[in-house]
Order: structure tokens, then sequence, then C-alpha cells
């Protein structure tokens, strides 16, 4: 087998001709427009989009549009490509919606390793006071790519779980839109080389990328403003097929009210992506040709009178904040939606309010559109607008809160047994309840002055993405894994680094909170060791530490079980979920019958009822 | 006996090809809609800039040009009804006139704004706009690019129709190509009913001094 038949190698190859053409077709423009041939913010734009391009022409994800437009039929192929082996599917363009989850998942998993491992890096730098190893500049280059590396996996981590289970949710053959469902997954891929490639020229402002620092730091910002836009469309357009997919693909008697619950997070996950996510594409591309071209957007240009002629560095955090507070409910909303799928499952009870979580999950997504301005109570707006934004962001406790009960109530008096996704599930709930406390300090204007860019705010955001989406993807891929490999993983390695991770978790958090009250501020490479604390650091390191570890002990398990793992069977879980009544691992074409639904989805222990029913189910 | 199940057979495959055009056509038309969702908060998003920036001021821009370029704009969106019609009709050739006519109008009205609003060709028309100058030259440079990004794709999307229609592949009752391209170029200008007044009728005309 030839290398260069794997699309990923196509790619890569197709990624570094587009980026020489690019920055040659720049070239050529300004030598013929008079001006001297190489700058490096034109050369490095025109060759990122240049590669990004010819990554997507050359993996072949365009390759059947493309004969669409000259009239030539494409007919659909399933299963693996012929004459090469099985594996090579997930390295090449594939539109089978499963193969595309794992694609997306195993993506997100690998990226929130390496996001993790630069955590590892700057967290050994704080870990006393005083610089070691990392300069400062190289220091904020680790922990802005820290941040977008992390969110980066979490965008693939959520269109992992979406992709590989939306359409088994709710018994369809596949997504609405196969084609365009590869395309979104492959475009993440020149993305993340674009954002590797920005470590090569640094950039320092985190995440949030805020002018006028932006404007004036190195090109590496180029690369971000670019790779998030990327990975922007890949979350717009993967959003808009799974719309489509869940309001016109669900079987006969499967109303709106009767979707797994998961469904519903995603439909609200889906509508805040399909929209929010052009106003940050919208402020990376002005950065972008801000800096490209001097377009003042955000830079205040003075005339001769005093007057400012140009931009104002605020309209960037509104339109920046816009997107990145709705995009909270994006990282945490799917991994909502798993604690509720999974409690009813381990407490064989019914999931405790069924429509209310579901329309709650709607309400958050709702509402988080109002209140982008609580990241903003320091910028220097209006001040009345402190009073409008902390009112509508305490709001959103109300939805969230309705959540926490109906995990309650559905717990309450059942009969409970605690498997690793179990254990990983109350986790979630556990630590999320840690971040969401913490919300209403920060959403509180007088209390915000003081906290904010402070540790408190750093810990504050990991417990909730943690008990919002890392906890419940863990708990996700330990229950799961069985349908996916058609074997268990061992349950002794899954304890293991649930205890190793959870304790080493709420110490992790509670000590970013506790050092933010007392004075570290975020993002800054050393701190005074007269503010006392150099221990809580310690404290944070090395708990950081243990939760790595502890990951690298779910690897370990994940590869050696899909060897030796002890056969799975078909419902391991005894859900009522359809996808667990078709045999592990899932056939190439999922249902071999269309299933109907003819009762509530979640009734378990209830005498009688059944949810789905399936011609030849339990055949085998 | 056997004809007459393979018979059978023909239909039914017939009517399932039919059925999953029909369902496949209710899934393209979400599909669509959705996208216009999605772009809707783009262009929103520069209407924003635009009055977040500039407030109740204006730049001067030459008013011919404006009416001129957006009645072109709108009388394109006429032309593509038409077509369309002529496409639902199946009549081949009025269809191919009316598409090449949109396109010609598209392609007009991308001259305005490149030649006449940009400048960019100093011998035909001096503009006195540029992007870096001040926060109305980006701006305008801003939405007029990223509405004339949209048109340009719309014209490429009418070729790519167009030929399409010329080898025969749409048919009076599955055209979804030509729909599609329709209604994409009608988005477009509905896009562009927003930005005229934002950018040439709202507010008070300032002349800035640099
Ligand atoms: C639902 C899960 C949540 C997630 C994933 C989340 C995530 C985040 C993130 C990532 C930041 C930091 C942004 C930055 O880099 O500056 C942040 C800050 C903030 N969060 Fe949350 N959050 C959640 C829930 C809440 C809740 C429920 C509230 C209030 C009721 C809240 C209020 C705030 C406030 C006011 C800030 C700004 C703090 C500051 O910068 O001074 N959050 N959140
Ligand atoms: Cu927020």
């Amino acid at each position: 087998m030839q290398l260069t038949s794997l699309g990923l190698v196509r790619g890569i190859i197709g990624y570094f001709v587009g980026l020489v053409v690019g920055m040659a077709v720049v070239m050529i423009s300004r030598l013929a427009l008079g001006m001297s041939a190489w700058d490096q913010e034109a050369g490095w734009v025109g060759g990122i989009i240049f590669a990004t391009i010819g990554f997507m022409l050359a993996v072949g994800s365009m390759t059947d549009w493309l004969k669409w437009t000259r009239g030539v039929e494409t007919p659909f192929h399933h299963g693996p490509p012929v004459g090469k082996p099985a594996w090579t599917r997930y390295f090449s363009v594939d539109y089978n919606h499963k193969v595309i989850g794992i694609q997306y998942g195993v993506t997100g998993f690998l990226l929130l390793l390496i996001g993790g491992s630069f955590a590892l890096v700057f967290r050994a730098e704080l870990a006393d006071s005083g610089i070691s190893f990392l300069q400062p500049g190289t220091y904020n280059t680790f922990l802005s790519m820290h941040a977008w590396v992390a969110l980066a996996s979490i965008l693939l981590g959520v269109g992992g779980m979406a992709n590989y289970l939306v359409p088994l949710m709710i018994g369809a053959e596949d997504m609405a839109f196969p084609r365009l469902n590869a395309f979104a997954y492959w475009i993440n891929v020149p993305a993340i080389i674009t954002l590797m490639i920005s470590m090569l020229f640094g950039w320092d402002s985190g995440w949030t990328a805020y002018p006028p620092l932006s404007l004036r730091g190195p090109v590496g910002y180029q690369m971000v403003f670019w790779a998030i836009f990327s990975i922007g469309l890949s979350s717009i357009l993967g959003s808009l097929n799974l719309i489509v997919t869940m309001l016109t693909m669900r079987p006969k008697g499967m109303t709106l009210f009767r979707m797994p619950i998961f469904c519903w997070a995603i439909l609200a996950t889906s509508i805040i992506q399909l929209t929010a996510t052009q106003l940050i594409g919208l402020a990376f591309l002005m950065l972008s040709f801000e800096r490209t071209l001097g377009m003042p957007f955000f830079n205040p240009l003075y005339n001769a009178l005093g007057e400012n002629i140009g931009g104002q560095p605020l309209l960037f955090q509104h339109l920046f904040w816009f997107y990145s507070h709705p995009a909270v409910y994006v990282f945490v909303l799917p991994g909502l939606g798993i604690i509720s799928e999974l409690l009813p499952v381990f407490a064989r009870k019914p999931l405790f309010g069924y429509r209310w979580i579901a329309l709650s999950s709607l309400a958050i997504a709702l509402v988080g559109f109002l209140v982008w301005g609580h990241h903003m109570f320091t910028s220097g707006y209006g001040e009345y607008l402190r009073v409008v934004f902390m009112i509508s962001t305490l709001l959103v406790a109300v939805p969230t809160g309705v959540k926490f009960f109906s995990w309650l109530g559905t717990l309450w008096g059942g009969r409970l047994t605690f498997p690793t996704p179990m254990l990983f599930t109350l986790g979630a709930i556990s630590v999320f309840l840690i971040g969401g406390l913490s919300g209403p300090i920060l959403a509180t204007a007088a209390t915000d002055l003081f906290l904010h860019d402070s540790y408190f705010v750093v810990g504050h955001f990991h417990a909730t993405i943690f008990g919002g989406f890392v906890f419940p993807f863990f708990a996700a891929i330990y229950y799961w894994y069985p349908k996916i490999t058609g074997r268990m993983y061992n349950e002794m390695l899954g304890k293991i680094h649930f205890w190793l991770m959870t304790p080493g978790f709420w110490v992790m958090s509670l000590a970013q909170m506790t050092a933010g009250t007392m004075g570290m501020r975020r993002r800054i490479a050393d701190y005074d060791p007269a503010l006392g604390v150099e221990p809580v650091h310690m404290l944070i390191t090395i708990a950081g530490f243990v939760i790595a570890f502890s990951i690298l002990l779910m690897i370990y398990n994940l590869f050696t079980s899909a060897e030796v793992g002890a056969l799975a069977g078909n419902n391991p879980w005894r859900s009522r979920s359809p996808e667990w009544q078709i045999p592990s691992p899932v056939p190439e074409h999922s249902y071999a019958q269309p299933i109907a639904v003819v009762g509530e989805p979640y009734d378990y222990g209830l005498a009688g009822s059944t949810y789905v029913a399936m011609a030849g189910a339990g055949d085998d | 006996m056997t004809a007459i199940t393979t018979g059978v057979h023909a239909v039914a495959a017939h009517h399932e090809a039919h059925d999953d055009y029909a369902v496949q056509l209710r899934r393209n038309r979400l599909g669509l809609w959705l996208f216009f969702i999605s772009e809707a908060f783009l262009f929103g998003g520069l209407l924003a800039t635009r009055f977040y920036l500039w407030g109740d001021t204006r730049p001067e821009l030459d008013q011919a040009i404006g009416l001129i370029v957006t009645s072109v704009l709108l009388l394109s969106s006429v032309s593509m009804r038409l077509a369309e019609t002529a496409m639902e009709k199946g009549n081949r050739q009025l269809f191919s006139i009316f598409i090449l006519l949109t396109a010609f109008l598209g392609l007009v009205f991308l001259g305005g704004v490149v030649i006449f609003e940009w400048g960019l060709i100093p011998a035909l028309y001096q503009g006195h706009l540029t992007p870096w100058g001040d926060k109305y030259g980006a701006v305008v440079f801003a939405m007029t690019g990223m509405h004339a990004l949209h048109v340009v794709s719309g014209i490429v999307f009418i070729f790519i129709v167009w030929n399409l229609a010329r080898k025969g592949h749409f048919s009076p009752q599955r055209h979804w190509g030509v729909e599609s391209c329709a209604i994409y170029w009608h988005y477009v200008d509905v896009v562009w009913i927003f930005f005229y007044p934002a950018l040439y009728l709202i507010g008070n005309a300032v002349h800035l001094s640099h």
C-alpha cells in the first residue's frame, strides 16, 4: 500500500504545496503593484488560505462536489475502501457518520493531550516564584496555545459525540449531508497544522486576542486567526447538518419530546454554533485585515484635530464575547446532556422532568446570547451596562439549577450502581457544582471588579469546563466504548483513573480560586512570593500532574482493552436507547430495518414499558 | 411471470427514487435556510460594526453610484425570478437567456463597486476612500467587500447551473440546482437592501480632515 493512498498524507502534502503557492501569489501580486515582494503578514495570510484549500482538495473532501459542478453523478460507496486495509478509512475521507464521529473524537482527544501538556509545561514554571526555565514571552505562547488547543479539542470532542451518537440515537442511517459532514471534520486538520505553526513565531495575548496587543504582536497571530476561522467554519457546517438531521430524519413515533435527551442538548448547542460562531469569525477576520492592510477597526487613529477617525478596541470585545460567551455553553451543554442520559440508566429510574431538562437546554442557549457583557465589567463600557449584564447573567442560573434538581430527582431513591461511567457522571456533577457556584460570584459586578483577571476566574472556568465537558466526555467514552469496540474496558483501571482524577481536580480548582482571592493574577509567568501563594501554586501543579497521569491510565486502558477486554454483547448497561439494541460494534448500516418509537425514552423500572420497536431486535 | 415481477420491481424502485428526491429536497431546503440564518449573523455583525464606529454619521459617498448599483442588483433579482419560472415551465432557451442576464447584471453591479465605490482603477474613476485611511474607508470596504464576495460566488454558481442546464441536467420537476442558485441570489440581494441605507442614507455625511 502506498503512503499517498492515505487521504491525510495527501492532504498534508497539499497543505505545504498550497502554502508555497499562496505565498508566491502574494509576492507576485505585490511586485506587480510596485511593492517589495515579501511582507510577512500578507505572505502568511495568502499562504495559509491556499494551504487550507490545498489540504481540502488533496485529502479528497471536495472531489464529489467538484464532480457535481460538471454534472457527474457520484454514487455512494459504503464500507471500507476497496483493496485497502479497513483501518485506512479513518485516515481518509469517509462518509459514514460513525467513522467521522471516531475521527472527531480521536482528534479531539489528541488535542486534549497536546493542550494539556502545554499546561504542564507552564504549570512547572509556576510551581515556585521566580523565572526558572520559561521566559515570559515563551510562557505566554504556551499559555495562549494551551487555551486554544484545549478549546479546539472540546469543539472536536463535542463533534465526535454528536456525529457518532445523534444518528444512532434517532435510528437514522447517517447524517442528512454525509459529504458536508466529512468536509466539516477535515477542515479542522489544516486548521490544527496552522495553529501549531503559530508556535514558531509566538503570540502572547491569551486566547481572547484582545487588540491592541494582538495587532502589535508577532505574526503568529495571523495563524491563530485563520486557524480559528476554519475551526469555526467546521462548527457552522457541522451544526447545520445536525439540525437538519434531527428535524427531518427521526423515525416514526419519535416526536421531539421523545428524542433521547442528549439530542436536545445537541440541538441547543447547534443553534449557538450555527449563529454565534459567525461573530468570532468576523472579529478575527477584522483583526487579520487590520494587521495586513491597516484597516482601522480596533486601533484608534487621531487626526490633527485630535479626533479619533479610527477604530475602537472595545468593539472587538463585544464581537468576541458575543460568540465566546455562548460558546461556553457549546462546551458544556452536550456534556450536561450526557449526564442526563446516563443517570437514569445507572439509577434504573425515569429521568426526572424530561421536558424541563429539554427546555432548559434551549433556555440556557437563548439566554446565553444576552449575557456577553459580564466579561467586560472592568472594560470601561457604560456603567449602566454592568447592571443589565449582571441581571441577565444571574438569570442563567435558573435553567442551570433546573438541571441540578432534575439530576437529584433522578438519583433519589434509585437503585444505583457505580461502574466507571456512572462514577464520572457523579464526578461531573460535583465538579460542575463548584464551577457553577463560582459563576454568580463573578457575575455580580461588585465582586467581579476585584476578581476579574485573577486566578479565581481560572478556577471558575476550569471547574465548569471539566464538570461540563471533560468528566462527561470521559464518562461517555467509557460508556459507549463497548458499543464502539465490542469489548469492555478494564473496570479496575477505570476506577483508579476516577479516584485519581476527581480529588485531583477538586484540589486543583479550589486552589486556583484560593490563589485568586489571595491576589494572584492570571496570565503572568512570575509572581511575588510575598503574596503567600507559593504553596498554593505548588499544590495546583502537583494536582495537575496527578490528573495528567490518570489520563495516561485511561489511554492505556482503552488501548489494551480493545484487544483483551471481555466481549460486551449488545447491551451491557441494559439501556433502552436504540443503539444498544443492535450488535456491538455497530454494523456498517446500523439498523437493518427502520425503527419505530412506541413509548417514552426513560421509563426505566416501569413494568411493561417499551421505547423502540425494532424488527429483529435481540436476534442474536 | 419473471417479466411481471421485474415490472413490479421497476415500479417500486421508481417510486423509491421519487420519494428519495422529495425527501432530499426537503432536507436541502432546510439546510440552505439554516445557512442563511447563519450568514445573517455575519452580515449583522458588519452592520453592528458600522453603527458602533460611525454612530449617526456616514461618509460622503457618490449617491448616483449607490442608486445605480442598487437598481441594477434589484433588476437582477427580477431576471433571476424569470429564469426560474422559465425552468419550471420547461423553457430552456428562455432560462438560459434570463440566467445569463442575471449574471451580467451581477457583473455590472460588481463593476460599479470595484471601479466606482472602491476607485480601484483610477484611470476610470478617482475614488476618495482607502481601506486604511480611516474608519469610514475601513467599514465601507469591509461591508462592500464581504457582500461582493457573495456576489462573486453567486455568479460562479450561476455559470455552473447554466452549464448544467445546457447539458440537460434539470427538468421542470427536478431543478434543485436552479432553485438553490436563485434563492441564494435573492438572499444576497436582500443583504444589500440592508447595507445600502446603512452605507448611503442613514446619518449625517461628514467630511473628515486627516
Ligand atoms: C455553564 C458553564 C460555564 C462555563 C463553561 C463558563 C466558562 C467561563 C470561561 C471560559 C470564562 C473565562 C473567560 C476568560 O478567559 O476571560 C468565564 C468567565 C466568567 N463566567 Fe463563566 N462559565 C460557566 C458558567 C457561568 C455561570 C453560571 C455564571 C454566572 C451565573 C458565569 C459567570 C462568569 C463571569 C461573570 C465571568 C467573567 C469573569 C471575569 O473575567 O472577571 N459563568 N466563564
Ligand atoms: Cu460568559
